[in-house]
């Protein structure tokens, strides 16, 4: 019998033939591209990109020269160790804090009334729930009543939850700590200001909400060859074939490879119930520091949302911010992909998945994560 | 010093890190081993003592924790017994008898608990397994999880099978469908078990399969596993390690149901590192590597499939390596720390 589900996954991850094709097809274009440069590097901003890069063994595949590294793609590995505090002391002040999993073990700079992530702070009788959706969060706010803040981080695939559920009711003693990052403005820091970037694999899910026209910058502006790309090997691979094809011709332009989700102009409905909610304020980056117009803020009809505003904390400062890594971590070159996990003194010594001292230890799309797992040499 | 973490229990690298330092290290080797026999100096599954006339005592000691007691395919009873009798089995030991401990959370119901014993004696009968002895203590309320289960298994050996033996050139097989166990466990543990789902646990003493082939091709078996906690990630690893060897995997080849895998991509989980507790990893001679899946298939494993090699090592690291479904490679890396639920 034929079965679909089974077809799709051979066709897309099951199939050597077809990649060994395409393989052949990249090693001519890279013979094209080497009699113009010797070096290609080619950034991800998506922490599933460089799983799939990872876990499937993808860069075992490519010629010598032809890399492919992460940038700032996950959302827990940027999250300001301030926001972290804020939930750490709100939770131990009993506050009920909802998260989810990989923020939970995220270490702050230091630590708040004894503990340095909300894990500890749960060890020290603090009030944390992990959950795996917003909705279970409200449904267990209405019911228990008590005051509660989510840990709203995320990018734009995960702030379109957030707005709706903000446009419906929610209940009272429900607040959000705001966290949210745009990624285009971080691809844009990353080009402007460490360059060498020779291609950009842009981010599928994201891109389904903000669409494939919101990538145009780096071509039109930076020259970059950028592709869309779905997230199983084989569209992975074709990307890079396509960014080699550009590179070759000495063109660039954006190129949507994951057609089956992402459109030119995005999730227009979802975009918009973001607008309707937040307003695009400049934001810190964890190890980066201030990028204008990446984050969200809540817009002031909805301040009594805001768990800064009502429980009474600072906004966080971009002008103040200093770097906020612990000393010898080098996570914040690991996101701007100057260099890998391997080069870091710490990876896997004193900064294991267990016991993560950098935030891209904790997720399990941070890049140290996913190289500690699924490959480290 | 530091404080114990869950990742120290979960079968993984930092396990095997809190046993060196609180254990290993600090034994003089003399302690380690009954002379000729097998000890904590190469932690295998179990350990053996020499009878003199040319077989080894096998003896192993587990407890049991499982969180829910029961589950899909068994309870911590079933669990137990098996775990025992795959552990002597795996050194290439007869299991002939057992101990078992066991200690309960006061306001435990007596009827759960008759439950859990039937499901451990049935293990012991069907096995032809005694058990010869044991303990029954009882806990405060609040102060134990429900009910913990400690089974010494026994048994006798003509031969060991001890996992250094493993040889560049042998093949590696294993005998089922991988990671059932643990992705039941993980289901039920996060409320993602609807009555009819797919996700069921192993479970099952491995007695039918292995002394029919270790009867019929011990000597050329050189190493077996078991792969529960840490799953086979765990096992190889050891594997490589103990005989400073590297093995190469191919990912197609690793027998694994659709349901589990689906499940596992769903929540972000590794199938490679998962629990399971009806299967077989053995390391034997490639000249009767066929002809092994093929016996194993008559016993009823129709799974069974050879799934990589042993090699020599290229530099220090004792290494596993898995070639990918699409035919690129990475290195297969012991399990660390927990599993959390993820974000996207």
């Amino acid at each position: 019998m034929f079965d679909l589900k089974v077809a799709t996954d051979k066709l897309f991850r099951g199939n050597r033939d077809l990649a060994s094709n395409v393989v052949k097809i990249l090693e001519v274009l890279w013979g094209k591209v080497r009699k113009k440069i010797d070096k290609v590097k080619i950034m991800n901003f998506c922490g599933t990109h460089e799983w799939t890069t990872t876990h499937h063994g993808l860069r075992s595949l490519l010629p010598e020269g032809l890399e492919l590294v992460a940038g700032p793609g996950c959302p827990v590995c940027i999250t300001p160790s301030y926001y972290v505090e804020v939930a750490i002391k709100l939770a131990l002040e009993n506050v009920k804090v909802y998260t989810y999993g990989d923020a939970y073990k995220l270490p702050a700079v230091k630590k708040v009334d004894g503990a340095k992530s909300l894990a500890e702070a749960k060890s020290l009788g603090g009030n944390v729930s992990v959950v795996y959706s917003l909705l279970d969060a409200v449904k267990d706010a209405r019911e228990s009543k008590r005051e509660s803040a989510f840990f709203a981080i995320g990018f734009e695939t995960t702030y379109p939850i957030y707005a709706s559920t903000i446009l419906k009711n929610l209940p009272e003693n429900f607040t959000f700590i705001i966290c949210g990052r745009l990624t285009p403005p971080a691809a844009e820091y990353v080009v402007k200001n460490v360059g060498g970037i020779d291609g950009v694999i842009a981010p599928g899910h994201v891109s389904t909400i903000i669409g494939g026209k919101s990538w145009k910058f780096l071509a039109e502006n930076y020259n970059i060859p950028t592709v869309v790309s779905g997230f199983e090997p084989m569209d992975v691979l074709i990307s890079v074939v396509e960014i080699l094809r550009q590179i070759s011709e000495s063109r660039a332009e954006v190129v949507i490879e994951y057609t089956r989700a992402v459109s030119w102009e995005g999730n227009v409905l979802a975009k918009k119930m973001i607008l309707d909610v937040f307003d695009v304020c400049d934001a810190t980056w964890r190890g980066i520091g201030l990028i204008p117009s990446s984050g969200y803020r809540l817009k002031e009809k909805y301040m009594n949302l805001d768990a800064f505003n009502v429980y009474g904390f600072k906004e966080p400062n971009s002008k103040e911010w200093s770097s906020d890594l612990l000393p010898g971590c080098r996570c914040g070159e690991v996101i701007l992909g100057k260099i890998k996990p391997i080069d870091c003194p710490l990876f896997l010594k004193k900064c294991t998945p267990s016991a993560p001292y950098g935030p891209c230890m904790v997720s399990l799309e941070g890049t140290c994560s996913i190289w500690a797992r699924f490959g480290r040499r | 010093m530091g404080k114990i973490t869950l990742a120290h229990g979960s079968g993984g690298k930092e396990m095997n890190e809190i046993l060196e330092k609180m254990i290993f290290k600090r034994l003089p080797d003399w302690m380690k081993l009954v002379d000729g026999g097998l000890g904590i100096d190469f932690p295998d599954d179990a350990a053996a003592i020499p009878l003199g006339d040319g077989r080894y005592f096998v003896v192993t000691i587990d407890s049991y924790t499982v969180d829910p007691i029961f589950f899909p395919g068994g309870n911590i009873g079933k669990l137990a017994a098996s775990g025992t009798i795959n552990d002597v089995l795996m050194l290439g030991g007869n299991p002939v008898a057992a101990l078992d401990s066991i200690v309960v959370e006061e306001g435990f119901e007596e009827d759960l608990l008759k439950e859990i014993l039937d499901s451990m004696f049935e293990v012991f009968k069907s096995n032809g397994v005694k058990l010869i002895g044991g303990d029954f203590k009882v806990m405060p309320r609040g102060q134990l999880d429900k009910i913990v289960i400690t089974t010494v298994g026994l048994g006798i050996a003509e031969h060991l099978i001890v996992d250094k033996n493993l040889k560049p050139g042998d093949k590696v097989i294993v005998s089922g469908k991988i990671a059932e166990h643990g992705a039941a466990i993980y289901a039920a543990q996060k409320g993602f078990m609807p009555e009819e789902s797919e996700l069921r646990s192993d479970v099952k003493p491995l007695k039918d399969l292995i002394i029919p082939l270790v009867e019929k091709y011990g000597k050329y078996i050189s190493a077996a596993s078991d792969p529960t906690r840490g799953g086979l990630a765990m096992v190889l690893n050891s594997w490589a390690s103990a005989s400073g060897t590297m093995i190469v995997i191919d990912e197609e080849k690793v027998p694994l149901r659709d349901a589990v895998k689906n499940y596992c991509e769903l929540l972000g989980l590794d199938p490679f590192v998962l629990a399971s507790e009806g299967v077989a990893v053995l390391g034997v001679k490639e000249k009767v590597a066929k002809e092994v899946v093929e016996e194993m298939n008559s016993l009823g494993y129709t799974d069974a499939e050879i799934v990589g090699e042993v090699k020599e090592k290229e530099g220090d690291a004792s290494l596993v390596i898995v070639k990918t479904r699409i035919g690129g490679y990475r290195i297969l890396e012991p399990p660390l720390g927990e599993i959390v639920p993820r974000i996207c």
